[in-house]
């Protein structure tokens, strides 16, 4: 088990979120699309080293902004 | 008595297409979240009783995050629940997250009736649903549908009147998702498929290098064919039918009522060595015309059904992805891209589409740099009107110029508005097959928003001008402006005729340089101002509306000054 943020995960990586340091709305965002504590997620990939990120939850994709995707915390096997 | 239908559900379910399908009323859907930005409104007979359906943009939930959501949920919240029915659009191709707002709102105790919509694309993706079970864990009516081909739409209607609000436990977010995750084992088979030419081509949009090699190849050939569409309506359609079936007819007018009168010189305007220009006689049945629908209308409908293409096939929110990086330096994020292509149609929709943006500083910085940086298709047809004859190198001057001042501009609003600018959080649709009626459709409703929008307003400019020039009042304007026009642009001081008139809408403007003889550079100066300064007056009214006469006149002083600096730049940089 290793605690990484979505930022540092692999292209085709699986892991489950376990932290979310964001403030109330965001939060409300998140959970609204399906990211919260607990949730299986895949990282599909990411733009540069400051760009976007593709992720993969359940069956949408999903793209967060480097900044929001740095506040997510991915456990990994 | 059900009063009210309102249609709610996540971004890009396919809620405007259930809305036409229902009242009849043709509105603009596409393939990514974020098309509706307005309440539309129709109207559904039903029992012989007519009800009113609201067409709400999407949100994923009832907690609002922008302000095209918090319109939605206001609405919602705020109308008496006896006297409405909630049909719920849900993606069945992602039931999962769309249950989320389902459960919301029968906790909210709201009369909900769910369309399980895009059954038949569930069907091909391996996914299906068992709608009796889901019909009674919900405790609400659960309808599959496929809004496209009008699947489900009867028996949804059927339904309605059996909606009403059921007792269900108020959740808290985890719980729900818990909740959420016991539905979909119980109600959902997936079978699992091997992977498609579309999925591998959907992955590989969304990495670096491979996606933004298929977002510059879509973009050029998106651009190579806007202009072959659009050239050849002009070459075989448009200026045959004027040239051949209309200037006859004009010349036997104008021969009737004498070169000498006034109404001449209103309706058909002045001959140029005898004969009718089309571009140059400025008048309200000779260049209003010709201008708008042999110049700007065959760019309208080739650009709008390339836009249509690339929206429903669901390559706008790639691109906003890939282009994100760059949009943070000028305070924006990717999806400010989507307001961009919009206003590269008409600034007017492009304006109103920043309404998904998050803040205030953003829409404001978007909205500023729409006006100013991005060119309408009018415009477009101007600039390649007055710069056409030249090398291909001063149109794409004009181009260059522009993409320069909305980055340099971008980055200093960045600098300087103050507030936040929030990061890019969108989903990624899959790509699918447009529908031809759907594109069909849109395209059709476009170029008749642009014929109502556009064509008496430059009747009404051409009218003006001619007036004005008939009576020669253009003469206290240039004087005083004769300072700028001549010492800093190097342009002739008649000149600020056309740029004032532009104003009010470009495509006027023209036509009023023709008899000006500018040189190459003068004309190319020309065309930059024109394109800088707003572009038309229907720009102005959206931006107070959308911002305010604050934001309005701030943007107003920001183009004045872009203008100057860039117009005398020019004059002095180039030889």
């Amino acid at each position: 088990m290793k605690k990484i943020s979505l930022k540092q995960m692999k292209e085709k990586q699986k892991g489950i979120v376990c932290d979310i340091s964001a403030g109330p709305a965001l939060q409300n965002k998140f959970m609204s699309m399906g990211i919260y504590k607990g949730r299986e997620i895949a990282k599909i990939s990411h733009i540069g080293l400051k760009g976007p990120v593709a992720i993969k939850v359940g069956r949408s994709v999903l793209v967060l902004g480097h900044g929001v995707a740095s506040k997510i915390t991915i456990e990994i096997q | 008595m059900i009063k009210k239908i309102f249609l709610i559900g996540n971004p890009n379910v396919g809620k405007s297409v259930v809305f036409s399908r229902l009242t009849g009323v043709q509105v603009i859907s596409s393939n990514y979240g974020g098309t509706t930005v307005e309440i539309t409104r129709g109207v559904l007979k039903l029992g012989g009783q007519e009800i009113e359906v609201v067409d709400l943009p999407g949100t994923y939930s009832l907690e609002a995050s922008s302000k095209s959501e918090e319109v939605a949920v206001t609405i919602l919240k705020d109308y008496p629940k006896e006297e409405c029915v909630v049909v719920n659009i849900v993606d069945s191709t992602n039931l999962e997250r769309n249950l989320y707002l389902s459960l919301e709102l029968i906790e909210e105790g709201l009369p909900v009736i769910v369309a399980l919509n895009m059954c038949d694309e569930a069907k091909h993706h391996g996914v299906s649903i068992q709608v009796d079970k889901l019909e009674k864990i919900l405790g609400v009516p659960v309808i599959p549908t496929c809004a496209i081909t009008g699947l489900g739409i009867k028996l949804l209607l059927e339904r309605i009147a059996e909606t009403k609000p059921v007792e269900r436990q108020r959740f808290s977010h985890r719980q729900r998702w818990q909740e959420i995750g016991n539905i979909i084992g119980q109600v959902q088979q997936l079978t699992h498929r091997h992977h498609s030419l579309r999925e591998i081509l959907e992955d590989a949009s969304v990495r670096p290098f491979s996606g933004a090699l298929i977002a510059i190849a879509i973009i050029l050939v998106s651009f190579e064919v806007v202009r072959f569409i659009g050239e050849n309506l002009i070459n075989r359609i448009a200026d045959p039918i004027f040239l051949n079936l209309y200037q006859p007819l004009l010349a036997k007018l104008s021969s009737f009522l004498g070169e000498e009168s006034f109404i001449h010189h209103l309706v058909i305007g002045d001959l140029i060595n005898g004969r009718i220009d089309f571009k140059q006689s400025l008048g309200i049945l000779t260049t209003a015309p010709y201008i708008e629908f042999a110049m700007v209308l065959p760019y309208i409908i080739s650009f709008y059904f390339v836009l249509g293409l690339l929206e429903d096939i669901g390559i706008l929110p790639r691109l906003a992805m890939l282009l994100d990086n760059i949009l943070h330096h000028l305070g924006l994020h990717g999806f400010a891209i989507i307001p961009v292509l919009l206003g590269l149609g008409c600034n007017v929709p492009g304006i109103l589409a920043t309404r998904n943006l998050e803040s205030r500083r953003e829409r404001f910085i978007a909205a500023t740099l729409i006006s100013i940086g991005v060119p309408c298709v009018a415009l477009q047809a101007m600039i390649f009107g007055l710069l056409g004859r030249f090398s291909g190198w001063y149109v794409s001057g004009v181009y260059l110029v522009l993409l320069a001042v909305w980055l340099v501009l971008g980055i200093i609003l960045n600098h300087t508005v103050k507030g936040y600018s929030p990061e890019l959080l969108i989903e990624i649709p899959p790509y699918r097959l447009p529908s031809l009626s759907t594109l069909w459709k849109k395209l059709f409703l476009r170029i008749k928003g642009f014929l109502i929008e556009a064509a008496p307003l430059v009747l009404v400019g051409v009218l003006i001008i001619n007036v004005l020039l008939y009576f020669k009042l253009f003469g206290l304007l240039t004087g005083i402006f004769a300072p700028v026009i001549k010492g800093l642009f190097g342009l002739p001081k008649e000149a600020v005729v056309s740029l004032v008139m532009g104003l009010f809408r470009k495509d006027v403007a023209v036509g009023m340089l023709m008899p000006l003889a500018l040189t190459a550079k003068q004309l190319f100066i020309t065309a930059v101002l024109l394109a800088i300064s707003f572009p038309c007056v229907a720009t102005f009214v959206v931006f107070f509306k959308e911002l305010g006469l604050k934001d309005l006149i701030k943007a107003s002083l920001i183009m004045l000054t872009v203008a100057l600096v860039t117009g005398t730049l020019l004059n002095f940089v180039i030889h």
